[in-house]
């Protein structure tokens, strides 16, 4: 059953990942990308991870795919809607083939060479079911990594002081 | 594995019929009570107090043409009504009507008075509810209008600016519950219901939830007399009435939620749970529909100071208020 349901939905979801690259309009674009969100939602949702699985539709396939889809509906990129066809560049091509080259090479080494440990981790899934998946996450975000935590709360609040900055910029 | 397939599948299809019915009854309660409030007496033709109404009407959409503007994106066009009103049902998952029950006697095991009870539950709705602000996006730019476009662009802003202040205002409940959990959640207001330490925090969520359902006074996304009728403007027949029945479900799920999470959920004396459970939504349905009826409509600019620079700060204020109490009382 679980394969079964991990094979659907890795399946859709490389297809409209391929959808997102592919698809001639901005639009239908942003739309692929939220099912591959969605498709990487359930799948926290397999491994047991209810938390993750509704914070990643929450703050992904909701939240920030909606911020995508205001801005090109807001840029109008309708003039970007055209028969696709190959990049001209000779440099594009060869930067683009090569970097997806070593992506690939990098999926190739980390399947071949990591394995999953044979013994249960320190959280296995009756540990998670019995203290609760969001007080366990929650209680390690502040405990063990409120370093790491804390660091990228900071990060994302200088990035909100740019974005200001830079849209007060245009208006003086 | 076979019983408990068929008691959930009989679970979701009554939960989905009565709320499907309610949704009607909804319409003809808000034109009566509006029609009330306006000392006008409401429908009253079809059948004994117009109660034949909103299945009238049910079939007059059913039979209107179906129509897709010129220029349209056809496939986005048919898919944002039904994108908006799945979210808005689907949602009702979670939602504890009573605690258990055995059907009078009827049952030998006691039957959960609840669809499914999740460990995430607040948030399983709030990320449903996140994504219905797609079928209004989507509407409003395919429909290939600017009166939808304007709409659909004003009503994600505000659904999405909202959403912030709702989630905060929440956190004070979950802090005193210590669970996600909807059940957990209504468990915990045995002795005393949660709008009692949390009266800013039902405040808040109260005028987030009318903002996030699209209701007056925030009812921006769809004001006739700027955007003729904004997001679905150019929609009509069935897909027309989809939307609609999206926005009288969504504001059972936000009255259901708001019951749940700071009224006691099914809780009171002497009348059974659901009774109390449905007395405590038409509550706030009530509300919904007396605020509708009385207060103007908010312009642009203040709804979003007042999401950003009024609701926001408080929901922190509540935050903050929530757990210096609670350290003071352990």
């Amino acid at each position: 059953m679980e394969v079964v349901l991990f094979a659907v939905l890795a399946f859709v979801a490389i297809l409209a990942a391929l959808l997102v690259v592919a698809h001639r309009h901005p639009v239908y674009s942003a739309l692929s990308l939220v099912v591959t969100m969605l498709c990487i939602a359930f799948l926290f949702l397999l491994l047991r991870s209810e938390f993750l699985w509704v914070i990643q539709i929450t703050v992904y396939a909701g939240a920030v795919m909606v911020l995508f889809l205001f801005v090109i509906m807001l840029l109008d990129l309708r003039r970007e809607e055209r028969p696709w066809h190959l990049p001209e560049g000779r440099l594009q091509v060869g930067l683009g083939v090569l970097l997806a080259l070593a992506l690939l090479a990098e999926l190739a080494v980390v399947a071949v060479a990591v394995r999953a440990p044979a013994s249960a981790g320190a959280f296995p899934p009756a540990v998670v079911a019995a203290r609760g998946n969001a007080q366990l996450l929650g209680r390690l975000l502040y405990t063990e990594y409120v370093l790491p935590f804390e660091l990228t709360s900071v990060i994302l609040l200088v990035a909100i002081v740019g974005a200001i900055v830079m849209a007060k910029k245009r208006f003086e | 594995m076979l019983a408990f397939l068929v008691t959930a599948l009989v679970k979701i299809v009554v939960v989905f019929g009565c709320l499907m019915l309610a949704v009607a009854y909804m319409t003809w309660v808000e034109r009566k009570v509006v029609g009330d409030i306006q000392v006008r007496l409401g429908p009253n033709r079809v059948g004994p107090f117009g109660l034949l109404q909103p299945i009238a009407d049910g079939i007059k959409l059913l039979c209107k043409e179906d129509l897709v503007p010129r220029g349209a994106d056809r496939v986005i066009f048919l898919l944002a009504p039904a994108l908006s009103l799945t979210p808005a049902l689907i949602s009702f998952a979670v939602i504890p009507f009573g605690d258990t029950t055995t059907l009078f006697g009827l049952l030998s095991t006691p039957l959960d008075m609840r669809i499914t009870d999740i460990n995430v539950g607040v948030l399983y709705i709030f990320a449903v509810s996140s994504l219905g602000v797609y079928g209004i996006v989507l509407a409003g730019w395919s429909s290939n209008s600017k009166y939808a476009l304007l709409g659909g662009l004003r009503s994600s802003a505000q659904m999405i600016s909202y959403e912030l202040s709702m989630g905060l205002s929440i956190i004070g409940v979950v802090m005193w519950a210590g669970s996600l959990s909807l059940v957990d959640i209504v468990r915990a207001q045995g002795r005393v219901w949660f709008i009692v330490p949390q009266i800013l925090g039902f405040c808040i969520f109260f005028c987030c939830a009318l903002a996030e359902t699209n209701r007056a006074p925030f009812d921006l996304p769809e004001a006739e007399t700027e955007l003729v009728a904004g997001f679905h403007v150019e929609y009509s027949s069935m897909k027309f009435a989809m939307f609609f029945m999206a926005e009288y479900a969504n504001m059972i799920t936000a009255s259901a939620l708001a019951t749940t999470l700071f009224l006691g959920g099914w809780r009171g004396p002497w009348l059974p749970p659901v009774v109390w459970f449905l007395l405590k939504v038409f509550a706030f349905l009530y509300v919904f529909i007396w605020l509708r009826a009385t207060l103007p409509r908010f312009r642009y600019d203040q709804l979003m100071a007042f999401g950003w620079k009024r609701l926001l700060p408080l929901a922190l204020l509540n935050l903050a208020l929530t757990g210096a109490l609670m350290v003071w009382w352990s």
